[in-house]
């Protein structure tokens, strides 16, 4: 393959489980929660599809990731939401949790050396003609049907959140709870099922790397790709389109090693593994004062 | 004997947690979301071993004091990157510092693989520093190092400083309602974030300086098994006073040496320590929820 | 079919050991305009909000069109036909008025629609605004119609306002009211919430008293002089007698602006100054004197030319529980707030105490000491409190942003007290309230703040109102 089709391959590849990551949480915070929890998720997601997709369906094991990581968001939602805990906090030790959990399961039903357990994977699926057209054919449609389903979901979302009355209430709950409220919309209900859907998504994501990519699981595989979709929400302007251009800008920003490696060019491996993390902070401070969060997002209010 | 060493192994991992655990107490009592301390500890570690080694045939045993400083210096440097994103380009620092936590570990990796290596160039890590750049032992016969005296004293500094000196009264006030501190004191907010952002992570620096001096005399990756995030739950659990952190520091010393030595002794995971962690903030904020208590001034948002 | 549109029978709510409504019954005829009048706290917003759903009363029957209600929730209220309009809007800023429109409703979200939907609307009642404007641009007068247009839009017959003209110039007001009879006149019925006997017994067909939580009187309008009227507001005892004003015993300039303040959209040329002893009153729409307070009160630069303020500064800003006060926090430590920006070193508790003792005797708060958190005062105690921190080192100029918003009438009455007291030590006081009776009451002259700049009014209620207007004239 060509460099450039490797580059443009390796974007998509690195877009996809933050896509959907920060397409899950873009709806969360929309709602005005923000799920600092979704790196938990992410991690609850790869350890679920991992031990369902060892029964042999890969499709069984993306609905186990996206269950184990509306399981972790419940949790969340449990605590944030119906108790009204702080959500960073809350967020936070639902991230420790879930890391320190799937952690403890993996050595106790695998063993120690379980690294070496491999499960059945989503293999690339290329569409016919499509697939064939120069350049960003091989990297946009020859990718694993998961990611496939992405492309349909993220229209998906925009629509219903600016052509439905539901997305329309949800909107209004992460800019102004109480004015909702008073319109008769269960604001609490509302959030609830925006941060179980950001966790479902959330475990989708870590799917996506256990089953579409890495074939295994590893402890803290995750590897922070919670909170870069965090930050790719803030790129994306809280917006599902925007949060779909953000991650395919940053896949292609950490792409780059590809044409790097092509290049010759030497750099420390290191350095590309801290790229990813360098570019969020470089985004962060690239939209400054350019977009504008959902007003309400992470406050507390009275909805009594 | 061997019950004195099982307390002095528990008071030597607490020293880390109670710096780092001061430094996220004073951080998110003045509304800082400082989740960088993991980051802050490392980087901490890097200035003061590399101090060490250029310094310590010069200096004898005085090199100890400079590396400490140099320490803090790193660690407040490191979340000065944090600090300045949030002051100027009001970067979210949840995202910041774990994204600073990630970089420094890539970070650590590079260096003592590459130009921090020890001579032979064997073993991914720095030389081991000479007996006399190590902190004395305190209790002899056991690890028990200086370290843990000098985090108790600064623990009951901060203590007295937020109580009662005008810094830590705006500190609070700062924490508890930006605008309350600027329209009714007067306070510059931005400042007053800034500076505790500073020393926070002077604190976490220092922390993992005095964990190079005081237990692994040398730079090596995994030099932190998470102290950083363990801290969150050791501030949480003392309601941030730093007195309490020193009791919390203790237990969470105690669980994760236990947790080691349940490892060794009974193949149980150590990661099992991290959920009991993460379960015990949960249980404070569902306890406070309960309550109906708004804790911590990070919830004192007043309800609408 | 009774031409009885809603019902309240029998209906109490208790807070607490209060008793907000005791055993109201009273009935909103069809095709008229029912004044619900009554001061401050007598239970006015109470009794409604249990109408629309918002609260729960202890006992009694809501009946709307001749049955029984279970009007459990505002949905449920809605569903039956009752709309109501808050002091408070409950509009989305960030949203457009369609979206705004269509809040709360189901299935497929179509702007187009709504927005024809809004045009009708504006056809049928004259009641009209630009479907896609954003709300944050809109004026107060503005909102309140898209509110009204947010109750039409579900075939609402029944219309609660509560204290709609509060925010509204004359001409609005003017303007609210001709809509609100042709909306009566097409078979609808309003409920008016007011403590305005001007209100009431210009546009009204029929009245309820309420005092302290009961009915003082039901009649048709047409039967009743203002003089029973007040006295069945008032009850026997007299409330709220007008203060002497202190007399022009004008000391020297305590502050002067010359120059222009930023204001949030726009700002405003400013030339004028404040003397000890003088209560100096501002009006302003919608905030548009926030720059201008903050700016005096040392907390804004002035973008340009030159001001002159003392060292000392009492400041009341209007959100008491988000700037005045850290409610977790002591009273004491809310004390110490006040200095703590321009102190440094070590903090004497004990000292800090002591002090807070004697604001809190000073000012009559009703506290557990200085130990007590200040969220476990009431709202009249905890703006006592703030008043007395002003005061507390005798300030030169003292700067108030409404601020005996949300106190009921002794509270108020007893702010008002103090503040006047201030003066006649010779503290120089700016006085912000958008309630244009309570500036003409406290005042002693008046600054109208408009876009197009300032001018100086009497502290008489039309010359302010007229002032206020010509920004839009």
């Amino acid at each position: 393959m060509s460099t450039l089709g490797t580059f443009l391959e390796g974007t998509i590849r690195t877009a996809t489980p933050l896509a959907y990551a920060a397409l899950g949480e873009t709806v969360a915070e929309r709602s005005g929660v923000i799920n600092i929890g979704l790196e938990g998720a992410i991690i609850a997601g790869a350890f679920g599809g991992f031990v369902a997709a060892g029964t042999g369906s890969v499709w069984l094991g993306f609905l186990g990731a996206g269950i184990a990581g509306a399981v972790v968001a419940a949790f969340f939602a449990l605590f944030a939401i119906r108790m009204r805990a702080d959500q960073i906090i809350t967020g936070t030790a639902i991230s420790l949790l879930a890391l320190g959990l799937t952690a403890t399961l993996y050595r106790q039903l695998y063993g120690s050396e379980g690294a070496a357990l491999s499960i059945p994977t989503m293999g690339v699926m290329a569409i016919p003609v499509l697939s064939e057209i120069p350049f960003i054919g091989r990297a946009i449609f020859a990718q694993p049907p998961v990611t496939y389903l992405l492309y349909l979901l993220v229209p998906a979302v925009w629509w219903w959140m600016y052509r439905t009355h539901a997305g329309l209430g949800l909107r209004a709950i992460g800019e102004d709870p109480r004015a909702a409220i008073a319109a008769g919309i269960h604001a609490a209900r509302f959030q609830f099922v925006a941060v179980l859907f950001g966790g479902f998504l959330g475990g989708i994501a870590g799917g996506v790397l256990v089953i579409a990519q890495a074939g295994s699981f590893a402890e803290g595989m995750s590897a922070g790709r919670g909170f870069i979709a965090i930050a790719i929400v803030v790129l994306g302007r809280w917006h599902p389109l925007g949060a779909a251009a953000a991650a395919i800008i940053f896949g292609a920003a950490s792409a780059l090693q590809y044409l790097f490696q092509a290049m010759g060019w030497e750099l420390p491996y290191q350095a590309f593994l801290a790229l990813p993390y360098v570019l969020t902070l470089l985004g962060l401070a690239g939209v400054a004062g350019k977009s504008t969060a959902p007003a309400s997002l992470g406050r507390w209010q009275d909805q009594h | 004997m061997a019950e004195l060493a099982l307390l002095a192994d528990a008071l030597v991992r607490a020293t880390p947690l109670i710096l780092a655990g001061l430094a996220v107490a004073l951080a998110f009592r003045g509304g800082v979301f400082n989740i960088g301390a993991e980051g802050q500890l490392l980087v901490g570690a890097v200035a003061s071993t590399t101090v060490t080694i250029a310094l310590s045939h010069t200096l004898g045993g005085f090199v100890i004091v400079i590396a400490a400083i140099a320490g803090a210096a790193a660690g407040a440097l490191w979340a000065a990157i944090a600090a300045e994103l949030r002051r100027r380009f009001h970067v979210l620092e949840i995202i910041s510092t774990i994204m600073l936590n990630f970089i420094a570990i890539h970070l650590v990796s590079y260096l003592v693989r590459g130009p921090l290596q020890e001579p032979t160039r064997i073993f991914p890590q720095t030389e081991t520093l000479v007996e006399a750049a190590r902190l004395p032992v305190v209790l002899p016969g056991t690890r028990l190092h200086l370290g843990f005296l000098v985090a108790v004293v600064l623990a009951l500094v901060l203590a007295w400083v937020l109580r009662n000196t005008v810094w830590g009264f705006r500190v609070k006030a700062v924490g508890a309602s930006p605008s309350a501190a600027w329209s009714t004191g007067g306070i510059g907010v931005n400042t007053t974030t800034f500076n505790v952002f500073l020393m926070s992570g002077a604190l976490a620096g220092l922390a993992g300086s005095i964990e190079v001096s005081g237990v692994t005399f040398a730079l090596y990756e995994n030099l932190s098994p998470g102290y950083g995030y363990t801290a969150i739950a050791v501030a949480l659990i003392a309601g941030l006073n730093p007195l309490g952190v020193i009791g919390s520091g203790i237990f969470f010393g105690a669980l994760e040496a236990g947790a080691t030595a349940l490892q060794r002794e009974f193949g149980v995971p150590s990661s099992l320590a991290s959920v009991a962690e993460a379960a015990l903030i949960l249980a404070v904020l569902s306890f406070a929820a309960y309550r109906g208590r708004r804790i911590f001034g990070l919830t004192a948002r007043s309800p609408a | 079919m009774s031409d009885i549109a809603l019902e309240i029978q029998g209906v109490s709510k208790r807070f607490g050991t209060v008793a907000a409504v005791d055993n109201v019954s009273f009935a909103a005829k069809r095709g008229s305009i029912h004044a619900l009048l009554g001061e401050n706290g007598a239970g006015k917003t109470t009794l409604m909000r249990i109408a629309f759903g918002m609260l729960r009363a202890d006992s009694g029957k809501v009946v709307v069109n001749g049955s029984l209600t279970d009007v459990h929730s505002p949905s449920a209220a809605i569903a039956a036909g009752i709309g109501m309009v808050h002091q408070q809007f409950s509009l989305v800023p960030s949203m457009s008025v369609a979206e705004n429109v269509a809040l709360g409703r189901r299935g497929r979200f179509r702007p187009d629609a709504v927005a024809a939907q809004i045009e009708a609307i504006g056809v049928r009642t004259g009641i009209a605004l630009n479907p896609f404007a954003k709300v944050s641009d809109l004026g107060s007068a503005e909102r309140q119609k898209l509110e009204i247009i947010r109750i039409l839009a579900h075939d609402a017959r029944i219309l609660i306002l509560d204290e709609p003209t509060a925010v509204l110039t004359s001409r609005d007001t003017g303007e609210l009211f001709s809509q609100l009879r042709s909306f009566a006149e097409a078979g609808g019925s309003v409920v008016l919430i007011t403590h305005k006997l001007r209100d009431a017994l210009a546009h009204a067909d029929e009245v309820t008293v309420l005092r302290r939580g009961r009915v003082a009187l039901n009649s048709r309008m047409d039967s009743i002089n203002r003089d029973s009227l007040t006295s069945a507001m008032l009850g026997a005892s007299t409330v709220n007698v007008p203060g002497e004003k202190p007399a022009s015993l004008l000391r020297e300039v305590v502050a002067s602006v010359d120059g222009v303040v930023a204001g949030r959209a726009d700002s405003t040329q400013l030339c004028f100054e404040i003397r000890g002893g003088e209560i100096l009153g501002v009006a302003a729409l919608d905030g548009a004197a926030a720059g201008l307070l903050r700016t005096l009160a040392g907390k804004l630069e002035l973008a340009s030319g030159l001001m002159s303020i003392p060292a000392q500064i009492g400041f009341v800003p209007e959100n008491r529980q988000d700037e005045a006060l850290i409610p977790a926090f002591t009273l004491s430590e809310n004390f110490a707030l006040k200095s703590a920006g321009t102190r440094s070193g070590v903090l004497t508790w004990s000292e800090m105490s002591k002090r807070t003792s004697m604001v809190i005797d000073g000012f009559q708060v009703r506290a557990d000491g200085p130990d007590a958190s200040a969220a476990s005062l009431s709202g009249g105690n905890q703006q006592r409190f703030v008043l007395g921190r002003e005061l507390n080192d005798d300030p030169p100029l003292l700067v108030l942003e409404n601020p005996t918003q949300g106190l009921d009438v002794s509270a108020a009455a007893a702010i008002h007290v103090r503040v006047r007291d201030a003066a006649a030590r010779g503290t120089a006081v700016l006085f912000y309230s958008s309630d244009l009776d309570e500036l003409a009451e406290i005042s002693n002259r008046v600054l109208v703040v408009r876009s197009s700049g300032i001018a100086f009014s009497e502290p008489d209620r039309e010359t302010i109102g007229k002032l206020l207007l010509e920004e839009n004239g």
